[in-house]
């Protein structure tokens, strides 16, 4: 069946600037009273099925410095592989769990996301796709939002049948979207994020 | 209320034209310079993970997030400014309207000043300004919020670049691959000509995209001059679930 062709174009992406967190995270900023609190700042509940784990990053430049000023959002399924939204594919989400967050990056660079970790979602021939989480990343310089994904290294059979992995060439640049699990009382994934360069992070056109 | 996919369905977005959308290197605008990616960007069909998205319900709003006016007063007072009414409707690329969508927005106070830390410029703050609302599109995908005009204000990239008056915009849509943030700027302002931010998108008309039109029917009179802004985002393919949901 032919479909009619796009009749508007899509608006234009602009810089989200250096003062971003005004608007998305305004108690970040110190605008208090506005919004009770940030959105995307708490993914659980304690009834939140699925293991508990920390996604952390730092993101740097093309010179090496820290980016300091950059808001991340993360978009994940739940334990079960599922994406808690009415147009999520399957019927049996989480309902404790938003499956969406949002936090920015501090003087250093990081960004701290407490959530948990998701399960396998199918992918479009229907064989699973490793665990992931999507990442988008805005700030002052980046003119349209960056997109990737964060895999875990301790699902070394899964990525390596990852198809999206596996789209790309050089399997170094594959490592860039891998993240190192730190143990702790609750694990802790951690992913350097690089704009530019040597090491740079493999971005998406999706 | 969840739909299945389709083994093989057509449901992707149209594919993004980043030839209208400002690329990522625009060395007028300095920030640019060390923040943009060398390689070239990878190509994915949309996966489950890129197709959906996060929703918000209006129960989670506060009556006074989309009146920018008064949600920060902190003694009763309004905000000091020329007050407008700005709206819009949120429309995909097939301009069906998308509904229920958050649609978060941000800027400076009349004086061009922003409520942040980091922010030195000598311009006042508005002590009964904060500077954020939010809104959720209505069933025909319509928002809108009152604030004040904000100011333009100068800023570190050329040694006397200003930015024109403008509002910044996050709209979500319902795929987290039609995630857009972008500026909103006013009809009729000489500055949005010479700003380097602007002017990192190319074509002339994708830049009228982002200007807002003065709007007199829906001013109200003695108050508030209303602007109207449209945004469009991605739209798809075809219908990739069994049951049609907004955005199909």
């Amino acid at each position: 069946m032919l479909h009619p062709v796009p009749t508007l174009k899509e608006t234009p992406s602009q810089t989200a600037g250096p003062y971003v967190h005004i608007g998305l995270t305004p108690n970040f900023a110190e605008i208090k009273g506005v919004y009770a609190t940030d959105p995307g700042s708490t993914m659980l509940t304690e009834n939140t099925k699925g293991e508990r784990i920390t996604i952390s990053g730092r993101i740097f430049d093309g010179s090496g410095a820290v980016v300091n000023d950059a808001l991340v959002e993360i978009w994940q399924a739940d334990a079960d592989g599922s994406y808690v939204a009415p147009m999520g594919p399957n019927s049996n989400s989480a309902p404790a769990f938003t499956g969406w967050g949002r936090q920015p990056t501090n003087a250093e660079g990081i960004f701290t996301f407490e959530t948990i970790k998701p399960g396998p979602v199918p992918g479009p021939d229907g064989k699973p796709m490793a665990p992931h989480v999507n990442l988008w990343i805005v700030a002052r310089g980046i003119n349209i939002g960056l997109q990737t994904r964060l895999y875990f290294d301790d699902e070394t059979e899964a990525n390596g049948k990852d198809f999206v992995l596996n789209k790309i060439m050089d399997p170094r640049r594959r490592l860039t979207l891998i993240a190192r699990k730190e143990d702790g009382p609750v694990p802790r994934y951690m992913l350097d994020i690089h704009l530019q360069g040597d090491k740079e992070t493999v971005f998406f056109d999706m | 209320m969840s739909g299945i996919i389709l083994p093989g369905a057509d449901g992707a977005l149209y594919q993004r034209d980043r030839a209208w959308h400002p690329p990522a290197n625009t060395p007028g605008y300095k920030s640019t310079t060390f923040r943009a990616p060398r390689h070239a960007l990878l190509s994915l069909g949309g996966t489950a993970s890129e197709l959906t998205g996060p929703t918000f319900g209006h129960s989670s709003l506060n009556p006074l997030d989309n009146d920018l006016i008064r949600n920060y007063s902190q003694d009763g007072s309004e905000a000091i400014g020329q007050r407008i009414i700005v709206y819009g409707q949120v429309l995909d690329e097939n301009a069906r309207a998308v509904p229920d969508t958050l649609v978060e927005f941000w800027q400076a106070n009349a004086g061009g000043r922003y409520r942040h830390r980091k922010e030195a410029y000598l311009a006042p703050l508005d002590p009964n300004f904060g500077g954020c609302g939010r809104a959720v599109t209505d069933e025909n995908g319509f928002y809108s919020f009152r604030t004040i005009k904000p100011g333009a204000y100068p800023w570190p990239n050329g040694v006397n670049d200003w930015r024109p008056a403008h509002i910044h915009f996050s709209v979500f849509g319902h795929a987290f691959a039609q995630r857009l943030i972008t500026q909103m700027y006013f009809e009729g302002d000489p500055m949005i000509w010479q700003c380097p931010i602007v002017g990192s998108i190319a074509d002339k008309s994708a830049i009228d995209q982002l200007v807002a039109r003065l709007d007199r029917h829906n001013t109200t009179p003695m108050d508030a001059l209303a602007y109207r802004f449209d945004i469009v985002l991605r739209g798809r393919r075809s219908t990739m679930f069994e049951n049609k949901l907004e955005g199909n």
